[in-house]
């Protein structure tokens, strides 16, 4: 046999049965969800027998007894996640030009360390050393342990996309701008930050999705009164799931596709300004 | 524009953070998990404008260790069971409700107002009474069950299927009275066989949790499982074919306690809450709710007449008196910790 | 890696105030991060006070207690405490096995995705996007839902009449273990594909012209430019997996401990040992930095 033939016969690219393991990967990953999303419709009470279409559980998260308690989790989720994702997003970009435009200078990898701790420790190791420190230093436990705690675990993530997006971003404009007598917060916020803006977005999202997302360190600090939606949930179907929790995984996740969508869309307007910085 | 919109989502979420602020007062409650029905803490925010937030646990334990990890002085009341009101009453963790404070003080029952854990009604009015023992499917087994070997010697049917409270005062009790030994006992040899049966016994358990206790027994998860009396009666109403037992060995008895916290950031309003829990109506609705007993007098006009014929709060003659949890002194709990964690590692 | 700051884009514009755009970073996750790190390990030392809390004695009780039995009354001659020991090997266990079995559905997932044609490609990458970002919690409660013992699972099964009996899935180790994989396995997919798509495929080609197979392409030349993806990959699952809280707490029927919940319960639990659990704590997060470590050599390796 004409080995040479054969090998221009094979598709280099192709593998036998890589097809199937995407699906079964796409099964495994689906079918849960899914399950979770048709058994939300049940009408039924007891939340294994099928009994029919209904949007009752979809109205007995907004209107029914324990409406006010997931309101006011996700109330408190929303706001945490928009305030550590907005903090952690403007901490993060100081940082990343600290870091990017900063030079080699003494302590650049300890710095960066620093930032990353968050993002290398175990969460039950920082759930545990937050609790400890916020009890040791006599901070009641409340919605400000959570922001703090989420503001500091949120730093890194935000801080991974806006220094990766202005690593590729010369620093040419900056001094073009700068050698026309721009002060640094001009350079900034007209030169620097349009180009940097996707990075920043982008870092923004991924902060507000790892926030939303925390369950372990806010149960560990969360105070009186005041849960997340995770935490609400986590009590919640402890004693078992019931059919409305279906309800409001099911928005949670309808949430979860439109931030994917959104980011995508962000995703694209940034390929968009690659292109044309390179055009140019 | 992007300067403002940060600013503008930061000030809005400032100024979401603050809107909970709004009502007259507040009172925030640490709880057990489903033992307060919502339409009561509505009742008590309307008649007295007050904003009520409540949290829950689900051991005496866990509260206990909850409040000394620093939530001391962020909740107002809790309800710890008797023997937990005593050990946080000497943890200094009570505040004492003043002479006359409570005006519906005289409605507690006499038998409930001058209780060994708390003499006098000092720090506490009572809540709920119950027992503790264990539930079993009789879809599964048919047999005998009113004995402890259900959970410690269980017949192969239930063998694998048993959930545990995560409770260590039960759970440690309950075999105690599995093997006849005393409480809080310093008989090396008695706590070597306490030790050594629950170590036999682990294999039998399918699972630990008390907040998950009723759901598994409903949902078929488990066979047989530790369950207050209550919540057992709860789960056959949800459908489960399940009957309580009193096994002639013994059974936990208990009555959980609304206290006053020490530290407590809304004093008046708790005192307005132990108040209100003390009227009939309002605590018969409680045990409407949980199928647990009040201590109150008069509260009986209110409750479900379903309630008295129950079987879950039924004793049959022969079955035993239950057992209160005793308090033992820090060397002897010690023994008793290290054959929790010896038994949950 | 390259987004981690050695590139030549320095300026003269920022550079001058770099430690000043650095300190508010600097400052919060240094009070509230590194500081309470190095607080537990001074708790480690502590000693326990009855009922939770600590006394601010210095002891090795903590240690002493995961490392050494002494029996009921703590007075019998001390020998190896396995539990804790075992506790920490089991994690270790079902962290690389759910590594590994993510790697063998991720890989392929992975690969291919990132050799479709650019116009379908986005909606692969979008259908696999989307677990990842979906709450880890509600996850993990829907494979709950999924697997016990009356579930749909169970129900599917015993209608089809593939089984007699239900699956006893829920509250075994089993579960956890799927549940892991289940809950990482985005993790292990993400990176990979960004490797994959940065691979040139011109050198497939060559080796093909070079009488390669196609398996033997994979394993000497795919594999070997995308190992830095992969490592990522595994780290992203195993990091997570080793101090799990959810999968073991919610589908384990908390009774298999792992790490993470063996840590848990010493702080919310009955048990209140603060000391014993800043130890199990710091033991984890030394494991962690070692896995780190590892892979911060192998990187620098590849580099050279």
């Amino acid at each position: 046999m004409d080995r040479y033939a054969y090998s221009k016969r094979f598709d280099v690219k192709r593998y036998p049965g890589f097809l199937l393991i995407t699906m079964v990967c796409l099964l495994i990953l689906y079918a849960p969800l899914l399950v979770v999303m048709v058994y939300s419709f049940n009408d039924s009470l007891s939340i294994t027998k099928w009994g029919g279409f209904s949007l009752r559980w979809y109205v007995d998260v907004f209107t029914g007894l324990e409406a006010e308690k997931y309101k006011r989790a996700a109330w408190n989720s929303l706001s945490i996640a928009l305030m550590a994702a907005t903090v952690s997003t403007a901490m993060a970009t100081a940082a990343a030009i600290g870091m990017v435009r900063g030079g080699q200078f003494k302590g650049k990898s300890l710095s960066f360390g620093l930032i990353s701790i968050p993002i290398m420790v175990p969460e039950i190791v920082t759930a545990v050393a937050m609790l400890i420190f916020f009890s040791t230093i006599g901070l009641t436990l409340g919605y400000g342990s959570i922001l703090i705690a989420h503001i500091v675990f949120c730093i890194p993530f935000a801080y991974l996309p806006i220094a990766a997006r202005l690593q590729g971003i010369e620093s040419s404009y900056e001094e073009a701008a700068q050698d026309l007598y721009a002060n640094r917060w001009k350079t900034f916020r007209f030169v620097l930050m349009p180009i940097l803006f996707p990075g920043m977005l982008s870092g923004f999202l991924l902060a507000f999705i790892i926030s939303l997302d925390d369950f372990i360190i806010t149960n560990f600090i969360k105070g009186a009164g005041v849960e997340t939606l995770p935490t609400a949930i986590f009590g919640a179907v402890k004693q078992g799931i019931k059919p409305n929790i279906m309800a409001l995984s099911t928005l949670m996740l309808l949430f979860s596709v439109l931030m994917v969508s959104l980011s995508y869309i962000i995703g694209r307007t940034d390929r968009s300004v690659d292109s044309k910085s390179n055009k140019d | 524009m992007i300067r403002k919109s940060l600013t503008t989502s930061i000030l809005l979420g400032l100024a979401l953070a603050t809107s909970n602020a709004q009502a007259e007062g507040k009172l925030s409650l640490y709880h057990w998990f489903e033992y307060m029905p919502q339409e009561l803490l509505d009742k008590f925010s309307e008649e007295f404008d007050v904003e009520v937030t409540m949290d829950t646990y689900d051991s005496n334990e866990a509260l206990l260790a909850s409040l000394k990890a620093g939530k001391l002085g962020s909740y107002d009341l809790a309800v710890p069971g008797d023997y937990m009101v005593e050990i946080m009453a000497n943890e200094g963790l009570l505040d004492t409700i003043g002479e006359g404070e409570l005006a519906n003080a005289g409605n507690m029952e006499a038998q409930w107002v001058d209780v060994p854990f708390d003499q006098g009604r000092k720090h506490s009015i009572p809540y709920q009474w119950g027992s503790t023992s264990f539930s079993v499917n009789r879809d599964v087994f048919k047999g005998d069950i009113n004995t402890t070997d259900i959970l410690f010697n269980p017949p192969a049917e239930l063998a694998g299927k048993i959930n545990m409270l995560d409770s260590q005062g039960e759970v440690l009790l309950m075999a105690s009275l599995h093997l006849g030994i005393p409480q809080c006992s310093t008989d090396r040899d008695q706590l070597k066989a306490l030790d050594d049966l629950l170590q036999s016994s682990k294999q039998h358990w399918a699972s630990f949790g008390s907040d998950i206790a009723k759901d598994v027994m409903v949902s078929g998860d488990a066979a047989a499982g530790m369950l207050y009396n209550g919540f057992s009666a709860k789960g056959r109403a949800e459908g489960a074919n399940i009957e309580y037992a009193y096994p002639k060995q013994g059974y936990v008895v208990w009555m959980d306690n609304v206290v006053l916290l020490k530290d407590a950031p809304n004093r008046d309003n708790a005192i307005k809450f132990m108040d209100f829990m003390l009227v009939p109506e309002n605590i018969a609705a409680v045990t409407n709710y949980a199928r647990y007993a009040a201590g109150v007098t008069g509260a009986g006009e209110f409750t479900d007449p379903e309630l008295a014929s129950q079987p879950e709060s039924a004793p049959p003659a022969d079955a035993p008196a239950g057992a209160f949890i005793a308090v033992c002194d820090q060397a002897t709990q010690e023994v008793y910790d290290q054959i929790w964690t010896r038994l949950r590692k | 890696m390259a987004a981690f700051g050695s590139g030549s884009t320095v300026s003269r514009t920022f550079a001058p105030v770099r430690n000043w755009l650095l300190m508010p970073t600097w400052l919060t996750v240094g009070i509230f991060m590194l500081l309470p790190l190095l607080l537990i390990l001074v708790y480690s030392f502590l000693t326990k006070e009855f009922r939770g809390g600590v006394i601010w004695e210095f002891s090795l009780a903590a240690y002493d207690q995961f490392i050494f039995d002494r029996g009921l009354f703590g007075d019998a001659e001390p020998s190896i405490e396995w539990t804790y020991i075992n506790i920490f090997l089991r994690s270790l266990v079902q962290a690389t096995v759910a590594t590994l079995f993510c790697l063998l559905i991720g890989f392929p997932t992975a690969y291919f995705i990132a050799t479709r044609p650019p116009s379908t490609r986005s909606l692969w990458l979008f259908l696999i996007t989307v677990p990842y970002w979906v709450n880890l919690l509600i996850r993990t409660v829907s494979m709950k839902f999924l697997i016990r013992e009356s579930g749909p699972l169970n129900q599917a099964l015993l209608g089809l009449g593939i089984i007699d009996t239900p699956l006893e899935i829920i509250n075994t180790n089993l579960a956890v273990q799927l549940g892991l994989f289940y809950s990482y396995l985005p993790f292990m997919v993400l990176p990979i594909y960004a490797s994959v798509e940065r691979y040139n495929f011109s050198l497939s080609e060559a080796g093909a012209d070079l009488y390669a197979g196609k398996w033997t392409i994979l394993r000497r030349i795919i594999l070997p430019s995308i190992k830095p993806g992969i490592i990522a990959g595994c780290i992203l699952v195993f990091v997570p997996s080793l101090g799990a809280f959810l999968a073991p707490d919610l589908l384990g029927g908390a009774k298999t401990f792992m790490i993470g919940s063996l840590i848990e319960e010493q702080f919310k639990g009955n048990a209140g040992n603060w000391p014993f659990g800043s130890a199990a704590s710091m033991i984890l997060l030394s494991l962690v930095l070692f896995v780190l470590l590892f892979y911060a050599r192998s990187q620098a390796r590849e580099q050279l």
